[in-house]
């Protein structure tokens, strides 16, 4: 087991399988997070709901580990693959036989990063930590969630509109990173070929594109429409 | 006279080969472990060999100049091998495919190996599929098969336009398996540049690391040759630029037989030469002579304005086409051996219908049109597509929609080191495999049966013949080359050689003579020859070796890679070997398959052989170099098969 | 008739052996023939070496009809250069401008060192060959050729993985250096095939472990290697040996 763990596939895999489970959360988090369009009652309530149920607390931890996973792994795969090529070409030009973010996953991989950590910062670390209002719905009193986003996307002017933007720019770099990431976990995992590589990445462009645009709503509506 | 005994056992022909495995002498398992064979060479017929041998339990060490031992140039062959399946049951049998190979090389090559040959062809295919070779398949998951020049069935399997690539790379997983076992010794990058004789047997050789120029020298207690044709030496050829006949050459004038050397392949289907500084020319596959139409304008005027690129060959109406080998040859149409659809693209291009525009106007055409019409495009597609591929990579035109120029060029050279049955040279212990022998083809191979040649000895002929001599063989201990007398003033010779080649410093390169000697070699020695051009040619070739030893340019040093000495090498020994190639053409008065005598002709044009005084193998004997080489024959004798004149025109 | 000609500035780098220190040396070449294939041109341009007593490029080649896989050059940032589906030796002049700059660099890969020049030593894909790509038969008593049908989908899908000529461009082409496009071709190749089955596992264990061993980097499916891959072999080959491995591993 340890010689596939440690073979370069077998890290791979790990990368997939970790990958394919963030996939899957994000899914979760955007489901739970458009409930802020719905209002202050029905984002509170979600947000309690996931705060609350034992489930979701103990996927908690799983999904930590599914960050860390992927991130150690990916750091592990990339300081290999630069050992790979001790001597780097003059000249390189790769336009026409691979994409831009394909070979540059490593990097969106680190800007997401970054994002996410202001982004623990700015929620999860203050709805742990933090002191927070509370708000009664439904006659139970929770953390009132709703406030704290609709905090950070409207107030203190000209901060709000730099938080917009870089939660919009962190929610493309994720975008991007996902255009690669949905077929590749599938390809590393075997389960492609020529037909179904069409269509897992047409799958992958849809699910990036659902996950950017639709996390990027959020700040936009605070903004602009509500 | 005596000298040569072709040792073919006895009884009646379908018998001989199981007679002689029967009888022959084996080397018991013990005794194999302590027995080095050296190869050299791993194409087809090295690397086949290599792997039997060495999955045997011999010691086997094999020796290529490439990075790889899957480079060799086996894997350019593209249309296929042919066997005697009789798979679509069109008749095909052992006697057929035998009968078509004697008749196809003309009646000059030895009766009894090519029945062998035929006889292990479908042993062959068994191997090759059991390696995971993937041939072409038809719906029903069985091999499927193509017609090929020559026959009158269809015996011919093929892996697309890659055939040499799938079964070399068979080959040499066979051999890599043995690599991997420690079985075989690989020495990639080595160069053999002498064969060492102990006693009068082959013990050894000494090479040269082409990384870095260490001169080494090797122990075996036999030498095989798989080094492959000297087609090279008319600088242009369908050969890899890296293939020589320095092996066979070092071999000849170590004393084994060079037999038939003038007996040259001219392949009917290349992509025309374009310029000064081309350096080799492509071939399209002979199995395009299935589907394509050979042709040229009729008209003299129409051949004149196409090279003048004022008119396009679509222009053409059919009617003033000429499709010359249908109408010269119904019966085989362009399905005629290769080396008589060479020669009447030769009698077009010499009458002034070439297509060509370059000077030499040399250049037929080669029309799938009529076969689109028939089957569609993309069933051409299916069978033809990577050459169609390659052919517009090269030449920047569309086959599906222009037909495309061709023109013979040098492909195959069918004479080799002389050898008897058991593939054995003159030299004891020195032994030669697949194109680097002359046993099978005679004057002329068909298409489709080097790689059928190349993997029959290496696979089925030469692991058994081998042991009838390594049986003798068990008794004696390694020699040690470090310390050997012979391995050493052998390694002398060849630092000197070396150094005698570095300190001529003087202008040309090792290429300008090469190509010298390549200009010479095509016209005189080429598709056409008669005595005063072959006595041209030898005056030639002689002042020409005399400047290349006076004038030659080496730079660099001896002790890393330096392309230049390693071709300066090969190129001696070229316009050495180019010389014997035009004494024994000169020798041979009749024409015959490839070797065509423009004295010798019908009044049709068509070649006329001399059963009466050539019916025999020419087998050359170095006598020095300054002397000429002394002339062997081993008569050819037929007894199962009623010698005729080749006829194409009629079944 | 007057081909058509061009003028171009080579970039090329020049190095004496594994251990020294290379560098770029720059040349110029007139009336380069633009049906003359690229390494036509270099032997051009080696002649012109020679003649002023100066050592030539060093560079592997040998068949010149893409089959044999010895040409290795990176030609203006691009395996084999700029045309697809070709080696260097099938690419021709007339894919360059006149007036052009052309750099020629060797593979650049850490498993794949410089001999010379544009040399590079592809000994680690032998060694990963002989750790399992083959089917373990010996010559001789084997079944007949018919006895064993094989869909022809399946012989038609292993050809297009049998094609893979060892040329090594997928890894030089690859921004991690991975050989698994090379592992794979031979992999799914005899997956696919009813005589390469029996030991699939082993073969896909082994191989994949050699690679590795070697110091080849990570595949992360960027699909430049199947774009810059001569015989145009699929990545769809690099999932089935993702499968087969872990198959392999699951089976134990």
């Amino acid at each position: 087991m340890s010689n596939f763990i440690n073979s370069s596939i077998g890290k791979k895999l790990i990368m997939s399988i970790s990958g394919l489970f963030l996939i899957v959360f994000l899914l979760v988090h955007l489901t739970a997070n458009l409930f802020l369009l719905g209002g202050s009652d029905a984002f509170n309530l979600s947000a309690h709901f996931m705060g609350t149920n034992p489930v979701i607390q103990i996927m908690q931890p799983v999904l930590a580990l599914g960050f860390l996973f992927h991130i150690v792994y990916s750091l592990i795969v990339q300081f290999k693959n630069w050992a790979s090529r001790p001597v780097k070409y003059a000249k390189v030009n790769q336009k026409e036989a691979s994409t831009w973010v394909s070979r540059n996953m490593i990097w969106l991989g680190i800007f997401v990063l970054a994002f996410l950590t202001l982004h623990i910062l700015n929620f999860y670390w203050k709805l742990q930590f933090g002191e927070i209002g509370t708000v009664v719905v439904n006659g139970e009193k929770m953390e009132n969630a709703y406030a704290l986003v609709a905090g950070l996307f409207t107030e203190g002017g000209t901060l709000a509109y730099i938080y917009s933007g870089i939660y919009i720019i962190g929610f493309i770099a994720l975008g991007l990173h996902l255009h690669h990431a949905l077929w590749s976990s599938f390809q590393t995992i075997g389960w492609s070929n020529i037909k179904w590589r069409k269509i897992l990445t047409v799958i992958g462009d849809i699910y990036a594109i659902l996950i950017a645009v639709g996390f990027s709503i959020i700040p936009i509506y605070f903004l602009f429409i509500r | 006279m005596t000298k040569l005994n072709s040792k073919v056992p006895e009884g009646k022909l379908k018998d001989k080969w199981s007679n002689y495995k029967a009888h022959q002498n084996l080397v018991n398992p013990a005794n194999k472990r302590k027995i080095d064979v050296i190869i050299v060479g791993s194409g087809l017929a090295g690397g086949a060999a290599a792997a039997s041998l060495a999955e045997m339990g011999f010691k086997v060490k094999v020796f290529c100049y490439q990075d790889s031992p899957r480079r060799a140039h086996s894997i350019a062959a593209q249309g296929g091998i042919n066997a005697a399946k009789n798979y679509p049951n069109d008749g095909d049998t052992i006697y057929r495919l035998f009968y078509d190979t004697i008749k196809g090389g003309d009646y000059r090559s030895r009766e009894a190996n090519v029945y062998r040959l035929a006889e292990v062809s479908n042993e062959i295919i068994d191997q090759a599929v059991a390696q995971g070779v993937p041939f072409a398949r038809d719906y029903s998951g069985y091999l499927d098969n193509r017609s090929f020049g020559g026959a009158l069935v269809s015996r011919t399997f093929y892996a697309r336009g890659q055939t040499g690539q799938q079964l070399l790379l068979g080959a040499y997983g066979a051999l890599t398996r043995q690599i991997g076992l420690g079985n075989i010794e690989m020495y990639n990058r080595s160069e053999l540049m002498d064969i060492v004789l102990v006693e009068g047997k082959a013990r050894g050789i000494v090479t040269r690391n082409l990384k870095t120029g260490e001169i080494k020298s090797h122990f075996g207690h036999a030498v095989v040759l798989a080094t492959g044709g000297y087609g090279n030496v008319f600088y242009l050829s369908t050969n890899a630029m890296g293939s020589n006949g320095s092996a066979v050459w070092k071999a000849y004038k170590k004393g084994a037989f060079f037999a038939n050397p003038a007996f040259v392949q001219i392949h009917p289907t290349c992509i025309p030469r374009h310029g000064e500084f081309q350096s080799k020319l492509t071939l399209m596959s002979e199995s395009l002579r299935n589907d394509g139409r050979i042709w040229v304008p009729k008209k003299k005027e129409d051949a004149e304005a196409i090279r003048a690129g004022k008119m396009r060959p679509e222009d053409i109406p059919d009617e003033d086409r000429d499709f010359y080998l249908e109408r010269r040859y119904p019966a085989f149409g362009n399905l005629v051996p290769r080396d008589v659809a060479s020669r009447a693209a030769k009698e077009r291009t010499d009458k002034g219908f070439g297509i060509e525009k370059n000077s030499t106007g040399e250049g037929v055409y080669l029309d799938f049109k009529y076969a689109i019409e028939r089957l569609g495009k993309d069933a051409i597609e299916a069978r033809y597509g990577n050459l169609f591929q390659m052919y517009e990579k090269i030449t920047d035109e569309n086959p599906y929609e222009t037909p495309m120029r061709i023109y013979p060029t040098i492909h195959y050279t069918m004479g080799g080191l002389w050898v008897d049955y058991e593939l054995q040279s003159t030299i004891p212990g020195l032994f030669v495999a697949g194109e680097a022998n002359f046993s099978d083809h005679g004057a002329n191979r068909l298409g489709a049966s080097a790689l059928m040649q190349g993997l029959a000895d290496g696979y089925f002929v030469l692991p058994y013949t081998i042991q009838n001599y390594l049986a003798y063989e068990i008794t004696n201990p390694r020699l040690n080359p470090e310390e050997h007398s012979e391995f050493k003033k052998t390694e002398e010779d060849v630092k000197e050689r070396i150094n005698k080649l570095m300190s001529i410093q003087g202008k040309q390169s090792a290429e300008h003579f090469h190509r010298e000697l390549g200009k010479i070699m095509w016209e005189y020695v080429g598709m056409a020859r008669d005595e005063k051009g072959l006595k041209t040619a030898i005056e030639k070739i002689k002042a020409l070796r005399k400047e290349f030893w006076e004038d030659l340019h080496i730079p660099g040093s001896t002790d890393t890679v330096n392309p230049e000495l390693e071709k300066a090498n090969r190129v001696a020994d070229f316009l050495e070997l180019g010389e014997l190639m035009a004494y024994d053409a000169l020798n041979r008065n009749e024409s015959s398959g490839g070797h065509f005598r423009l004295e010798y002709a019908t009044e049709e044009g068509e070649a006329l052989r001399r059963d009466d005084e050539y019916m025999y193998v020419a087998a050359w004997e170095y006598k020095g170099d300054d002397k000429e080489p002394a002339l062997n024959k081993e008569p050819l004798h037929y007894e199962e098969i009623e010698v005729k004149t080749r006829n194409y025109k009629t079944a | 008739m007057a081909h058509k000609t061009i003028n171009i500035k080579l970039r090329v780098w020049r190095q004496k052996d594994a251990k020294s220190k290379g560098g770029f040396e720059n040349y110029e070449l007139e009336n380069i023939s633009v049906d003359s294939s690229f390494l036509e041109m270099i032997d051009v341009l080696n002649e012109k070496l020679v003649s002023e007593n100066k050592e030539p490029v060093a560079y592997d080649h040998d068949c010149r009809e893409g089959i044999c896989g010895m040409c290795s050059l990176f030609i203006n940032g691009r395996a084999h250069g700029p045309d697809s589906l070709v080696t260097t030796c099938q690419l021709h002049m007339r894919k360059f401008s006149d007036g052009e700059t052309i750099t020629i660099e060797p593979w650049r890969v850490g498993s794949f060192p410089i001999i010379k020049d544009l040399m590079v030593d592809r000994t680690a894909y032998e060694k990963i060959m002989q750790a399992g790509g083959f089917v373990s038969v010996s010559t001789g008593g084997v079944p007949d050729a018919n006895s064993v049908t094989i869909p022809k989908a399946d012989a038609d899908e292993a050809m297009d993985a049998a094609a893979c000529i060892g040329c090594g461009a997928c890894v030089a082409t690859c921004k991690n250096s991975s050989a698994m496009l090379f592992v794979a071709a031979k992999v799914s190749q005899l997956a696919l095939l009813p005589q390469g089955k029996v030991e699939a596992s082993r073969r896909a264990k082994n191989m994949v472990a050699k690679m590795d061993e070697l110091g080849f980097g990570n595949c992360s499916n960027t699909g430049a290697c199947e774009m810059e891959c001569p015989k145009g072999i699929s990545l769809a080959h690099i999932a089935r040996l993702n499968r087969e491995f872990l198959a392999a591993n699951i089976r134990g």
